[in-house]
Order: C-alpha cells, then structure tokens, then sequence
C-alpha cells in the first residue's frame, strides 16, 4: 500500500513537471510572430548598436541557441527537441543578454530566494498557528476580539503594502534595516560571522513582508481549535485526568493543524511565486528579481526557464511534504483518498 | 423556511414521492429569496463584521458608479502639483507630481478594478464549482480521476509567475482579459476543498434516497449538492476577489502590466518610481492609494468573514429541520 501510494505520487510530479515543460514550449510557440519572429527582433534590436551585421542562418543559429528550438523544423521535432534537452540535458537554453545558460543563472539565484520564502513561510505559519490556538483558548474575550480584528486587518494588507511601510518605517525613518541588496558592501563572502549577520539583516524585511502571506492561516488555526475544543474526546482527555500540556499539544493541536494542511501546501507555491514582487521592492537578487528584470527586457528563455524552475522547486516541496504526512497523520498513510 | 408547519414537511415530503407537483414559479421565486436574501440579511444584521464588510463593499460601487459620473475625468495640469491633502476643498486628497487630482484618479479607478474582479470571480468560482462538483459527485471514476489530476498539476504550477509570463507576453489591455487570466490560477484549490465539500455532502441520507428514487444526477446536483454549496461560494467569491485585487494592483504597481488607465497600481508605481518614500511632499501620492487597497480587502475579508458566520448560523439554526428545506421538492 504505501509503496503503492509512492509510486502514485511520484508518477503525479513527474506528469505535472512534463506538463509545465509542455506549458512553456506552447507559449514559444503562441508568442505573438512565433518564438523567431519575437526572438529576432529581440536580437536584431540587440545587436543595433554593434555595427556588424548577422546574416538570417546566424539569427537562427541564435535562435536553436537560446530556447532550444529549430524553428524551421516540424512542430514535433520542436517539440520532441525541446522536451528532450530539458529533461535529458536539464538544458534550458541561453539568456539573450549574457553568456550565461539559464540553468547557471538561476542556480546562483535561487538558493537566495529559497532563503527568504522558507523563512518567511515558516515564520506566518508558526506565528499564526501560536496566535490561533490562544484565540481559541481565549474564545470571546477581549484578546480573541482584538486580536481577530488585527489579524484580519494583517490579512487585508498585500505583502508588497507591508514590505512598502516597512521600509519606509525601517529603512527610511529609522536606518535598522538596509533597503536593498543581499549583504552588506566590502563584506567577504563565506563562512564567517560577519557575512551571517549581514545575510540575516539584509533578509529581515523580505522575509518580515513575505510573513504577512501567511498570517490569515491564524483565524483558519483558531476555527479549527474552537471546534476541537467542543468534541467529546476532549472530555474525556480531561476526565481521564491527562497533563494540560499533553491535552494542548497531542488532543487540541495536532487535530486542528491537520485540516490546515492542503492550505499550507498551496502556501509553498505562493510564497515562491510572490518572490518576483518582494524582491523587486527590496531589489533582492533572488530569482524573482532574475524574472522582473527579464520582464523588463522580454528576456524569453529565462522567462520559460524560470517558470520551469519555480514549478520544480513546488513539485519537490510539495512531494516532500505529502510523504513526510503520512508521519503525522497515520489516517493519511494508506494514500487512498486525497483529501 | 421557519413559518412552515411541521406536517407540511410530511405532506410535500410524500408528495414528492407520488406525483409531484411543480411549485409555482412566483412562489419558487419568493422562497428562494427568502433563503438566500432575507434570511441571511436579517441575520447578518447582528454581525458587525457582515455590516461593515458590505458598507465598505457599497462604498466602493457607489464610487464606480455615482463617483465615476459626479468627478471628472482628471487630466495633466487641472491644478497645482503636489497639493498636499485636506487644504483644497475642491482636491481633498491632495494632487500628484502631474497636477491631477488624487481622489477623482482612486474613483477613476475603481470601474475597471470592478470590471477585473468580475471576470475574475466569475472565472475562478465557475470553474471551481463545475470541476469540485462533477468530480466530487462521480467520486472515483475516470473523470474524477482525470478532473482531480488536471486540478493538482494546476494547483502546482506557481500562479502568478505563468501570470507574469502569460502577460510579458500578451500585453492585455482589456480588464476583464486581466481578470480571467488572474482568475485562471485561483481555482484549483478551491475545487478540491467544493470536492470534498460535495463528497460530504453525498453522504448525507436524503440524497441518497433521491438517488433511490431515480431522480437523475443532474436534478440532484442542482438541488441538492449546488444549493448547499451557495454558502461557502458566497465566501470563497469574496476572497477571491480580494486576491484578485492583490494580484493586479501588485503588478500594476511594478509595471509588469500594461499602464492604459488610472489604477491604484499605476498610481503607487508612479509615486515609488519618483522616491515618494523619501520625499514627504509626495508621501500622500502614495498613501492614498496604498490606503484605498487595503480599505476595499478589508471590506471582502470582513464581508467574506461575516457571512461565513451568517451562513453557519443558518446551518445550526435549520439543523432541526433539515428536511423541510433540503429533501423536499423545493428547488
């Protein structure tokens, strides 16, 4: 059974990832003038300034370069082209302003951004999971108000708000923060203190705005421990005469994070996808800001590479934490039913 | 719903069974107003999150519409730049860096933020309902399988980069084309919580005789299944829309978007890209719309929220007589 459900779940990412592949080979293709048309002029208005020109087999040289596709080849050599370099080669073609592969390009980046979204999805979550369970405990008195005001308050506020006013109060006003960057000028990467402190001050904010996400979760947390408080196993916890803080940790807690747990999955995949607005405000170079600036310049390879990447990353995350669940929740494990 | 006598629930009960009547139209009409209008209504008077959600809400259409046809278009140079707010009677809010008004450009606004939400909503709810529905209530069949598949591979592609990519490259212009392309990421999630919602929902014995007594899957979808489900969509459309907004103003405001009208995104854009932040003469350039966002989420949230409460107040309150509104023959 559970090497059953393995397999299954398995099968689903490798699908899921074959499709997306598919995804950005038919944007290539439903480019507005078809992937050469719009990757020639891209070129051509490129290479405006040099004064030499490139005859039309070097423009399609360039082409079958930087996305992989021969454009005068039949649709399914395309495709199977395509597909075959991804997944064989893990080739995702070349940026079209440096010499860099797109592989290389977001490589560099994305353990920057892994940084920040994992810390900030950790820190929402846990936060608002503390705050939902006291809400709860607290039901109906002046803390559970004040607190459900604020905390819908938060969740009324887009990240980018946050991260806005909290470089205007933490970088501006008040200099605790830095506004941009990764790390402090002059500071010598590696594995020392100086380069720590500096990777943490300067992630703060992103990670402090890209928190605000997940905070709704804590009236979520608080509905679900509201109801589990009222069950009947809850009694007899009591009566049975069980430590308060077993009560809390395994009766309470553990049955009211439970149904929160498709919310958090679906949490993976926004907190990844929001790193293009965050890291732009912060002008954090992660891959977010890779795809803004690419945006910018309708850099198409990196743009399909990154979509490509950003989708992988969530298939792991999520598969990871599909299989750890059946650990958690032993209902779970026999996998035949996904809700 | 609650007026109704007891032995009426017998009565209509039985008759389904026999030969049923049709319902007259009107009186269809009128019950089914009093369902999901007056009763929900009378009761969200008591939650002052239901009534202060929707006075935010109505602001806000009354700004789209009546605002939208009191102010004036603004255009470049109508007054001075950089008013700051609350000294002008005839620009409250102030004017920005062009010398237009910054409270005639939020109303401005707000027609096509409607028009986006809309489509949005529409799309992601629409969706949402017809795959959770069908796949929910054909549990365990191939096309559950293949709808749940799709849904997951959606659920996990990241949404608003294939937005951003779909946008590079398309340039829309049109809001409601913007809306249905935000609206294209919201759904999957959604339609697996109305799957499990339905799934539940089968389970529950009168639909079950309503299977014994043939009536066909469709008839049951839609008087059964669908209109339990009202509820949680009420909800889900306003929380969708709110994302929806969050969504287009962020990438209006980083300019990833196409500017072709006033928004709020465009508005902040503007204001950040001239160093409003550091400039206090400009920090109500700025302000304003910040604050116009984050009043209309609060409204759907705390709309979302209150009827949330409404809805399950309902439920607790019409436990006790399931039958006369759920197994009868009412529509």
């Amino acid at each position: 059974m559970q090497g059953n459900y393995l397999a299954k779940r398995i099968g689903q990412a490798l699908l899921t990832f074959f499709a997306t592949v598919t995804l950005t080979f038919v944007l290539y293709q439903m480019m507005p003038g078809g992937p050469e048309q719009a990757l020639r002029n891209q070129i051509l208005s490129q290479q405006m300034g040099s004064s030499n020109t490139i005859n039309p087999e070097q423009i399609e040289q360039l082409v079958e370069n930087y996305t992989n596709l021969e454009s005068d080849a039949p649709i399914y050599v395309q495709y199977y082209q395509y597909m075959s370099s991804v997944f064989l080669e893990f080739d995702l073609g070349e940026s079209l302003y440096s010499e860099d592969t797109v592989t290389s390009l977001l490589a560099e980046r994305l353990p920057w951004s892994m940084l920040i979204s994992v810390y900030a999805m950790v820190i929402g979550y846990s936060v608002s999971i503390v705050l939902g369970a006291v809400m709860a405990f607290k039901e109906k008195s002046r803390f559970d108000s004040v607190s459900s005001v604020v905390v819908i308050g938060l969740n009324s506020t887009p990240y980018y708000v946050a991260g806005i006013l909290f470089i205007f109060f933490f970088s501006i006003r008040n200099n605790f923060f830095p506004t941009g960057g990764r790390y402090g000028l002059g500071i010598e990467p590696g594995f020392n203190l100086a380069f720590m402190q500096s990777i943490a001050l300067y992630a703060a904010l992103p990670i402090l705005s890209m928190s605000v996400l997940g905070l709704g979760t804590a009236l979520t947390m608080r509905g679900n421990s509201v109801r589990v408080l009222g069950e009947d196993y809850l009694r007899v916890a009591e009566l049975r005469g069980l430590r308060n803080s077993r009560i809390a940790t395994q009766y309470v807690g553990r049955n009211a994070i439970l149904p929160m747990y498709t919310q958090f999955m679906i949490g993976i995949a926004g907190v990844l996808s929001s790193s293009v607005i965050v890291e732009e405000i912060f002008s954090y170079p992660g891959v977010g800001l890779l795809v803004y600036d690419a945006i910018q310049v309708r850099n198409y390879p990196v743009l399909m590479g990154s979509l490509i990447v950003f989708t992988l990353v969530t298939i792991v995350a999520i598969l990871i934490a599909d299989l750890t669940y059946g650990f958690i929740d032993p209902r779970i494990s026999s996998g035949g039913n996904n809700e | 719903m609650s007026n109704e006598r007891p032995d009426d629930d017998l009565e209509t009960l039985f008759d389904a069974d026999i030969d049923r009547e049709p319902t007259p139209r009107s009186q269809r009409l009128k019950r089914q107003f009093d369902l999901y209008v007056v009763a929900p209504a009378r009761v969200a008077m008591t939650d002052w999150r239901a009534i202060v959600g929707t006075a935010i809400i109505a602001m806000f259409v009354l700004m789209g519409t009546v605002g939208v046809w009191l102010v004036d278009r603004p255009t470049s140079n109508v007054a001075p730049v950089l008013v700051p707010p609350f000294q002008n009677p005839n620009y409250i809010l102030g004017t920005d860096t062009f010398g237009q008004p910054i409270g005639a450009q939020l109303i401005h606004a707000t027609p096509d933020m409607f028009r986006m939400v809309f489509a949005g909503a529409v799309v992601s709810i629409g969706f949402a309902a017809l795959v959770g529905v069908l796949s929910g209530f054909l549990r365990g069949s191939k096309i559950d399988t293949i709808l749940m598949s799709i849904t997951d591979i959606i659920i996990t592609i990241p949404g608003l980069p294939l937005v951003i990519v779909l946008i590079a490259i398309f340039q829309p212009k049109d809001p409601y084309v913007i809306g249905v392309l935000l609206g294209l990421d919201n759904w999957p999630g959604l339609a697996r919580t109305v799957r499990s919602q339905v799934l539940s929902i089968r389970e529950e014995s009168y639909v079950e005789a309503s299977q014994i007594m043939g009536i066909s899957t469709g008839t049951i979808l839609r008087r059964d299944v669908l209109a339990q489900l009202m509820p949680y969509i009420t909800v889900n459309a306003a929380l969708a829309s709110r994302r929806i907004i969050f969504e287009s103003v962020g990438l209006y405001f980083l300019g990833i978007l196409p500017f072709t009208t006033f928004n709020w995104g465009v508005m902040m854009n503007i204001a950040y890209e001239g160093n409003a932040l550091s400039k206090p003469s400009m920090y109500h350039f700025l302000a304003f719309p910040l604050l116009t966002i984050f009043l209309m989420s609060f409204g759907l949230v705390l709309f979302s929220q209150g009827m949330d409460s409404v809805f399950n107040v309902r439920l607790r309150a019409r436990h006790s007589s399931t039958i006369d509104d759920d197994g009868g023959p009412e529509p």
